[in-house]
Order: C-alpha cells, then sequence, then structure tokens
C-alpha cells in the first residue's frame, strides 16, 4: 500500500464523527413547492437576476447571469412560475436577491432524467470536444467548487497564459467532522467522478493526476483505485493521515505535492490545480449530458437530528424540508450550523435555502456545546503550534483587538484561512477566527 | 577630607557650567526656525487631538493652516471661538456660522421592545457583530449596543446604558464624528446642540416589518409629515426624520400624534 502523507505544520485531531451519517445511501429529496433561488451563490459579483415576476421558467432555464470575470449563472431547479423576487439573508450573512419559483403540480424527477440523459451511443464528449469548448460547457453549466468556498470552476479552470498545469489535484478529503457528503458521492458516483476527472485534465492539460483522500475513507480509497484500474488509467489514488484542515488546498498541495503556494497566491502558481470531487461530479453532469449544476449532496447531521443522512437537495429547497426529511430534531436543537462545525456558519432561520456551497446542516444539542467563558489570552502559544498557515493568532488577536489593524496586516492577517484551528485549541475560549474575520473587514474597509 | 569634597564640588560644577554652555550654544547654532504662528495656532487649537480636522492631530492642523493654507473652522470642538482666535491670528475674515452639532444614537430599541433572532456570543464590538447576520438584533438598523463608539470616543461622552444599547451625553461631545464613521449600522447621526426633539429610529423596513420586531420602530405613517407640515418632519423610505432647518411648529404635537412614540423629545 502507498505511504499515507500529511501536511507538515499544524493542525488539529477532532472527533470526526462522521459514522453518523457514512453509512446513510445518498436519498433524493421531493422537489420543494417553492424554490427560493438565491443570485450569490458563489464567491465573487452576484448574478443579475434575467427573469420577471409571473414568468414560467423551465428547470435547467438560465435565471441569473453572472457577467463580471469572477461569478457563475444561476439555474432554474424546478419547473414552475416565478411568483416574486425577493431579498434574503444566506446563511452565511450574504443579504442577497432569490428568485422565488413555485413549482409545476407535473414537475417530478422523470422530467430532469428524460431532459438530461447520457447517451449510450455517443461518441466521447471528452475526446471530441476541445479545452475551450469544455470550460464554455462548464461555465454555462454554472458550476462551482462544491468544497464550500463555491469559487466558479470555469475560472480555475482557465489557465492563465505562461502558467503551466503539472497536477490536477482531487480533493476527496472531507476533513471536516460530520460531514460525509463527499464520501457518499465517491462512493456511489465513482465512474462519473473519473469521467468528470478527464474532462477536467483535458481543460487544464495537466500530465498527473492525484486524488487525494484521508484514511478514514478506506472505502472510497480502495473503489477509486479499483475504477481507476479498470480502465487503465494512471491516477494515482493518495491516502492521507486524517488531520483537519487537510481539505484546504493549500494544506493539501503540501500533503500531496509537497509544494507550497505563496502568500496570498493561487495553486496554480505552483502548476496545480485542485478541485472537489463534488465539483468534478457538477463537471461529469454538464459535459455528458448538459446538465446544469441545480442539485448537491447534503449531509444533514448531528444529535439534534433523528435519522442523520445524506440527500440530494434541489438549489431553493428549504433547510426545514432536509430536516424533516432526516426524521426532524429529537430536541430543539442549541445550535444549527450551515457547512461543517470547523468552518461553517451558525445561522437561525430553517427556512433560508440551500445553495450550491451548502455541503451540510449540522445540529447540535446543547451537550455539545461548549459554555465555558471566555477569559484572558495567557500566551500559552497552542494556536500558534497549531496554525497551519504559520501565523501567530494570539499576537494577531491582541492587535485586532486593540484596534492597531495595520500592524495585524504586516504579520500576514489576510493568510489566514479562517479554519478554525486556533479558536478550538484555545483553552481561554477566546474567539480567535471570529476576531480575524472583523480584523479583515476593517483593514479592508481602512485601505 | 574636606578638599575631597570641595574638589568634587569643583569639578562637577566646571563640568556643568561646560556642558551647559555647550547646550546654549547648540540651541542657539542649530535651532529650527518655527514660524511663530504655528505654536500660537496650535495654542488656539483644542489640543484634544481628536482628529476631526482630517489631520493627524492639533499640531499637525496648525502647521496645515500656516504653511499649506488649510482651511480654518475645520475644527469642530473649537468651534467658533477657536476659529476665530486662528483666523485673527493668520489675519484672515472668517464666516463662521455653523451651528454646533453633537452626536446622538437614533435608536430606543431594547431587550425589551425589540426582538432578537440569536444569542450572540462573540468579539465585544459593533463591526465584528454585524459580520454575523447583520447583528443579533432582528432589526438590522438599529443600534447593537456593543459599544464601537465607545472605543473610540476621544472624550468619553458616550456610555453604555443598562438596556443595552448606548448613549451620548451631549454636553461632553465635541462633534469630533469619529462615532459617527464607525458606527455600522449608521444608527448613530449628528444633530444640533439645541435641538428639541428627534426621531429616534433609523429602521428603512416597511411598517410591517417594523411592527413584528420592534414597539418603538417608526413604522413610516406619515402622521408627523401630513398632519403637522410645519414640524419639520419628512418621511422617506419609511423613515421620518427632522429638518432641523425648519420652522418647527408644533413638534411637540408631532410627538404626541406618533403611534409607536419614535419621536422622542431631547431632554
Amino acid at each position: 500500500m502507498v505511504k499515507t502523507r500529511t501536511f507538515p505544520k499544524g493542525g488539529i485531531h477532532p472527533h470526526g464523527r462522521k459514522t453518523l451519517s457514512n453509512t446513510a445511501a445518498v436519498v433524493r429529496l421531493p422537489f420543494p413547492k417553492t424554490a427560493v433561488v438565491p443570485m450569490s451563490q458563489h464567491l465573487g459579483a452576484p448574478a443579475a437576476v434575467c427573469v420577471a415576476k409571473g414568468d414560467s421558467v423551465e428547470a435547467g432555464q438560465i435565471i441569473g447571469t453572472g457577467e463580471s470575470f469572477i461569478s457563475a449563472d444561476i439555474h432554474a431547479p424546478v419547473s414552475g412560475t416565478v411568483k416574486d423576487i425577493i431579498s434574503i439573508v444566506l446563511p452565511n450573512s450574504v443579504r442577497t436577491q432569490a428568485v422565488v419559483i413555485e413549482t409545476e403540480t407535473t414537475f417530478d424527477e422523470s422530467v430532469l432524467e428524460n431532459k438530461y440523459r447520457r447517451e449510450q451511443n455517443d461518441s466521447d464528449p471528452v475526446a471530441r470536444l476541445s479545452s475551450q469548448e469544455l470550460i464554455s460547457i462548464v461555465k454555462k453549466a454554472g458550476v462551482v467548487g462544491m468544497g464550500g468556498a463555491a469559487f466558479p470552476s470555469h475560472v480555475k479552470f482557465q489557465v492563465p497564459k505562461g502558467k503551466k498545469a503539472d497536477y490536477l489535484v482531487i480533493n476527496g478529503v472531507e476533513c471536516e467532522p460530520y460531514l460525509t457528503s463527499d464520501h457518499r458521492m465517491m462512493l456511489e458516483h465513482t465512474d462519473e467522478i473519473i469521467d468528470g476527472i478527464r474532462a477536467v485534465q483535458k481543460m487544464i492539460n495537466a500530465p498527473q493526476v492525484i486524488i487525494g483522500i484521508e484514511k478514514n475513507k478506506m472505502d472510497a480509497v480502495e473503489k477509486m483505485e479499483k475504477a481507476i484500474a479498470d480502465r487503465g488509467l494512471t491516477y494515482i489514488v493518495q491516502p492521507l493521515k486524517v488531520k483537519y484542515p487537510q481539505g484546504d488546498e493549500k494544506q493539501l498541495l503540501k500533503a500531496v505535492i509537497k509544494r507550497e503556494v505563496p502568500s496570498g497566491g493561487l495553486p496554480i502558481e505552483i502548476g496545480a490545480v485542485v478541485s472537489n470531487v463534488g465539483s468534478i461530479f457538477a463537471v461529469y453532469e454538464a459535459v455528458y449530458t448538459g446538465k446544469p449544476l441545480i442539485d448537491r449532496i447534503v449531509t444533514v447531521t448531528g444529535d439534534a437530528v433523528r435519522r442523520p443522512g445524506n440527500f440530494l437537495a434541489a438549489v431553493g429547497t428549504s433547510i426545514r424540508q432536509l430536516v424533516e426529511a432526516a426524521g426532524g430534531f429529537t430536541e430543539a436543537p442549541a445550535k444549527i450550523v450551515a457547512g461543517g462545525p470547523m468552518m461553517g456558519f451558525s445561522f437561525f432561520d430553517l427556512d433560508s435555502p440551500v445553495t450550491k456551497g451548502t455541503s451540510g446542516i449540522l445540529a447540535l444539542t446543547d451537550k455539545n456545546l461548549d459554555h465555558s467563558p471566555m477569559t484572558a489570552c495567557i500566551s500559552c502559544g497552542k494556536c500558534v503550534a497549531v496554525c497551519p498557515m504559520g501565523l501567530q493568532p494570539t499576537k494577531l488577536f491582541r492587535l485586532i483587538d486593540n484596534g492597531n489593524f495595520d500592524e495585524a496586516l504586516k504579520l500576514n492577517l489576510m493568510d489566514c484561512k479562517e479554519c478554525g484551528c486556533c479558536a478550538y485549541t484555545c483553552p481561554a475560549k477566546i474567539p480567535l477566527v471570529h476576531g480575524f474575520k472583523y480584523g479583515k473587514k476593517m483593514a479592508r474597509k481602512k485601505s | 577630607m574636606v578638599s575631597t569634597i570641595v574638589y568634587a564640588f569643583l569639578s562637577v560644577s566646571l563640568l556643568g557650567a561646560l556642558l551647559g554652555m555647550g547646550l546654549a550654544f547648540a540651541a542657539k547654532k542649530l535651532a529650527v526656525k518655527k514660524d511663530e504662528r504655528v505654536i500660537l495656532v496650535e495654542e488656539a487649537l483644542p489640543g484634544i487631538n481628536c482628529g476631526a480636522c482630517g489631520f493627524a492631530g492639533c499640531a499637525a492642523y496648525a502647521e496645515a493652516i500656516v504653511s499649506e493654507g488649510a482651511e480654518i473652522g475645520l475644527c469642530p470642538p473649537g468651534g467658533k471661538e477657536s476659529a476665530e482666535k486662528v483666523s485673527e491670528i493668520m489675519g484672515k475674515v472668517l464666516n463662521f456660522s455653523e451651528k454646533k452639532m453633537v452626536a446622538k444614537v437614533h435608536c430606543n430599541g431594547n431587550r425589551e421592545r425589540t426582538q432578537y433572532d440569536f444569542m450572540y456570543k462573540g468579539v465585544e464590538d459593533c463591526n465584528a457583530a454585524i459580520l454575523l447576520h447583520g447583528g443579533d438584533k432582528s432589526c438590522k438598523y438599529g443600534c447593537l449596543g456593543l459599544g464601537s463608539c465607545i472605543q473610540v470616543c476621544p472624550v468619553d461622552a458616550i456610555s453604555k446604558t443598562d438596556d443595552g444599547r448606548v448613549e451620548v451625553d451631549k454636553d461632553l461631545c465635541i462633534g469630533c464624528k469619529k462615532c459617527v464613521d464607525i458606527c455600522p449600522t449608521h444608527v448613530m447621526k449628528m444633530i444640533p446642540y439645541d435641538a428639541d426633539y428627534y426621531v429616534a429610529c433609523n429602521s428603512f423596513d416597511k411598517g410591517g416589518t417594523v411592527r413584528k420586531i420592534c414597539t418603538v420602530g417608526c413604522i413610516g405613517c406619515k402622521i408627523c409629515e401630513k398632519k403637522f407640515p410645519e414640524s419639520g418632519f419628512i418621511v422617506t423610505n419609511f423613515l421620518s426624520s427632522l429638518d432641523y432647518d425648519s420652522k418647527g411648529v408644533d413638534r411637540e404635537g408631532a410627538a404626541e400624534a406618533c403611534p409607536t412614540n419614535s419621536i422622542c423629545k431631547i431632554l
């Protein structure tokens, strides 16, 4: 067996808690009666609404166009009538416009299946199309990174002039505790992911493909390896030691190709492109079946959820419907988080919609929470030891707390990935990551 | 024994005298010529270094007035008095007519009167709290009460109230607007020092929404504007505001007629 690897500095080992949902096969959620589709589901400029109240839309039709360079198109997840265009706040505190679509009563899964079917006798689209044609398909399908940050994929796959990609690194790490959506994706759609990898490999013209998977998902490693061997491909599956935040692309690159992304830079500067398995599957759907990104797998889990599981939900489905599909709450949750427990956003409105970046819904009971009060920093340095980016959280927080944002910038505040290792390990319970988010905001405001 | 003391005394005195002469010589010879007016102007300014003029402090503003011809009267804490002194020193005619302005929190929502969405446990700063869903209050325009303004106030004129808001002491306020700049919800606004009434709400939400989440919010009903046209209240974007330059007839009546009591008298 291949030797397991990991990134060299920092990182933590929180309880995985993945057994709650990692054996639950993905279930297709019924389509919502009304879908609330936000226009800002990705990093960058929000899409502009291009339908009006009263219009009838078909599933897969573009309802929001992302016109600036870093933006993505938004498609209707269901067929129906546009009831309203409203302003909502998403769990990650982004205020955005949203198109409310009332679903037709005749609309169901078979409509989507008939519309987006892979032709059995189709000549291989990856061999047939050029890399630019493939990228424009991805752009048209509104594919974004599905690991959480939701960076528009067509921008990522467009290798800038003068740069060369040596590696395509596939991110199957899923280092966030509780989440299992990528794990289920790799088990249930292995062949599709490999087709998707072939398409992306052609887009970026990378000679080598490495798939990084943490070894708490050995079944996925084996399944991937077998599927690759069956097809006679040369992709490498690299098992990784379990350590958070290995799923951050910078740490993943340190672990699998031993190259470090320079401060403030992008992976392409060291000749690598990183993509999450969820996005690869979305690329597969776009290239082989023409289906835009209108649904995603969401893990609904946590001790307050009756039957934790993984669900294929249409974008715009309310989180309430997801929770109900998982059997509802066993008790009133003390905290609900969109995303994983480390980097997710705590929110309160169950009527918030699922977006392209919603990897999980986590409902925690009061017992899961730590209510110990915040005390003074004793400069123990634990946060410095675990910071994977090599920053000094203790010093940074002190500067920000005193309003000295310029000095914090000099200590590379902007390199903070907000992974939460420092706050997790802090014995004084200081809200370090929140402080850094605040510091970044104030520093941007000043400059 | 005595001679030792005398020698020591004499040698130290001599040394002191020599070094003193050296210093006196250096002070004359190496003196940096400073415009006397800079010193005078600096004395005429209040000297609290609040930065409201846009310069680094009182000394920098004085320097800028004399050498760069910066505008006189940019100093709100000094007000008319200091501006007159400065213009006298500079030999310029000044027509300074601005009223003294003070900061005021335009929100009366507290734990009892306003609905809260969630419990906030994080960095004690409004600019940090607003990162989470725009703050814990259901109303996204109100005072978050964590006191970003208290931290920046150079004269300690702002204090927390017991009910989760902040208040400005108008007699201490020097009108430097630092709190207005830092406030993330823009609920801190400038009003004249001698203002009699103000609208204690900053919410642009529609009336129905305000009714649901706050008992003292302005619902934009326009009673103040329509029934008391001379009072100076104008409703725009579902929020009443007071034009302090208006005649101000019967503002008391408008305050009494306000269904949510969001027009308040300033004591």
